[in-house]
């Protein structure tokens, strides 16, 4: 079998490595700066900055430069489960091994740390079947935004942190 | 199979510039046509103060920008963001500018940070 994608992931290292050298970490673009909020509206001064909030939770790499997992694990933050009541999350504690990845490492998918912030009914049967191997998952649909790619690449961890997910090495034979 | 990584690439690369912090959403499905500056929704503010299924869940909010038809009065009547943003929860609907805070022209999406987009943009 031909393996075309190599080529991909090898220059996807490369990008990894040009943008680790542009994301630097603890960072966060001023309100008035960040081509969104209109800089002449009575919100600015008003709304808070990016940065005296994220600044003060566990740093990251990319995306909010938040480790969320850590900031709600740890207690750093504790957000509301419901809009008025107090229930305990569904956690779920179980990985799950989605081994389709070619010679990418495998895709090891943690239910805790996802079921610390999302109800089994996000996920369940909305956009995954639950039931192991019954997702015909793919890259291509995640960097569309299906699948992993509803939420990475939009709110979660961005899609450039590979390993993030491909965190389980294949045995050579 | 090859096809995927050169697009991706691209949108990684592409994805470099900085801008709007990421997760930010812009709703502006009809506020600028009706007079009113569009809307930003900041997710970090908000995940902050809430796990994503009271929004995602209880609140029945779409997992896909634009795709909620939010008005201004479903708002006022206690749905969507009125849910929390109505002198109890959260300040209350007379704070107009706090919303609507939006540069004009902005298109409704999810907005990306320092390394990617966002699936939108893809
Ligand atoms: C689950 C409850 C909830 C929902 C739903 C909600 N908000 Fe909020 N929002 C809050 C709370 C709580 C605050 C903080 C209020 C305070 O500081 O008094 C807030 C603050 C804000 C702020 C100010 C952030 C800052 O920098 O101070 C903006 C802007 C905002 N919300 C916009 C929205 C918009 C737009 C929507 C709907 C698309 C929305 N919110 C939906 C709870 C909510
Ligand atoms: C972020 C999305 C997400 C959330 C939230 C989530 N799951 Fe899952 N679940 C998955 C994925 C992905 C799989 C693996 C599917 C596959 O292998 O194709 C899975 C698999 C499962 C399976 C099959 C396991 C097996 O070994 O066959 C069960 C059962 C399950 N989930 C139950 C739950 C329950 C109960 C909750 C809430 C406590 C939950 N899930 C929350 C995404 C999620
Ligand atoms: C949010 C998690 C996540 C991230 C981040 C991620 N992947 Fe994936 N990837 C997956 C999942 C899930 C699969 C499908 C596995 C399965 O179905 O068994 C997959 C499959 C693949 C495959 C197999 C071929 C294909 O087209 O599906 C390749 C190659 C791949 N990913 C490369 C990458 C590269 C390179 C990056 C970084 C630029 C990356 N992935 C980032 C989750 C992720
Ligand atoms: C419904 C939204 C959603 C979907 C779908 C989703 N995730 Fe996540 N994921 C999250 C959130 C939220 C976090 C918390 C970290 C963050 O926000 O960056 C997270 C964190 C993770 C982490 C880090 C866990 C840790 O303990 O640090 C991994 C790995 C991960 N996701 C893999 C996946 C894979 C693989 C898939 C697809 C099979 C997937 N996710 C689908 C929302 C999602
Ligand atoms: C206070 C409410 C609120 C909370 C909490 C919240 N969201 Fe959202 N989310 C929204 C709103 C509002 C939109 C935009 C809806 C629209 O444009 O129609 C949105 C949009 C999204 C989208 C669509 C992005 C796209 O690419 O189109 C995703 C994915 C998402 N949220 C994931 C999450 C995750 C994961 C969490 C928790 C870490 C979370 N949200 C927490 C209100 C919330
Ligand atoms: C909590 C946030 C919030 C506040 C406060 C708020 N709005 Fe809105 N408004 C929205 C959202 C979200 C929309 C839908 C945006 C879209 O997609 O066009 C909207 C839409 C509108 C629209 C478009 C037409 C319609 O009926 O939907 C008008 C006009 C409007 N708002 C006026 C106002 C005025 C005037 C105030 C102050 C009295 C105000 N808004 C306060 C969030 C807010």
């Amino acid at each position: 079998m031909s393996k075309p994608w190599r080529h991909g992931i090898r220059a996807g290292v490369a990008a990894l490595g040009l943008l680790a050298g542009v994301a630097v970490a603890g960072y966060w673009v001023p309100l008035v700066k960040d081509n969104l909020h209109d800089p002449e509206s009575p919100a600015i001064g008003v709304l808070q900055e990016p940065a005296e909030a994220l600044s003060k939770l566990p740093p990251d790499p990319a995306g909010n430069q938040v480790d969320w997992i850590k900031a709600i694990e740890d207690g750093v933050i504790q957000p509301r489960t419901g809009l008025h009541s107090r229930e305990p999350m569904r956690i779920r504690d179980d990985f799950i091994l989605l081994e389709n990845t070619g010679e990418m490492p495998m895709v090891r998918f943690p239910h805790r740390s996802h079921t610390l912030w999302l109800d089994c009914k996000n996920c369940h049967e909305k956009y995954f079947v639950s039931r192991a191997g019954a997702n015909p998952i793919n890259m291509y649909k995640i960097l569309q935004g299906e699948y992993c790619g509803r939420c990475h690449g939009a709110v979660a961890f961005p899609l450039t942190e590979c390993k993030r997910c491909h965190s389980v090495p294949r045995k050579k034979d | 199979m090859g096809r995927w990584s050169g697009i991706a690439l691209a949108g990684l690369l592409l994805a470099g510039s900085a801008g709007a912090e990421y997760g930010d959403v812009v709703l502006n499905r009809r506020a600028e046509s009706e007079g009113m500056p569009p809307v930003i929704f900041p997710h970090w503010f908000h995940r902050i103060r809430f796990r994503c299924k009271v929004c995602h869940l209880e609140l029945g909010f779409e997992m896909r920008a634009g795709s909620n038809d939010v008005t201004m009065q479903d708002i006022i009547d206690g749905k969507f963001c009125g849910a929390c943003h109505n002198d109890e929860i959260a300040w209350g609907t007379e704070n107009c500018d706090l919303c609507h805070s939006g540069r004009p022209g902005l298109e409704t999406g999810i907005r990306g940070g320092h390394a990617t987009k966002g699936p939108g943009v893809w």
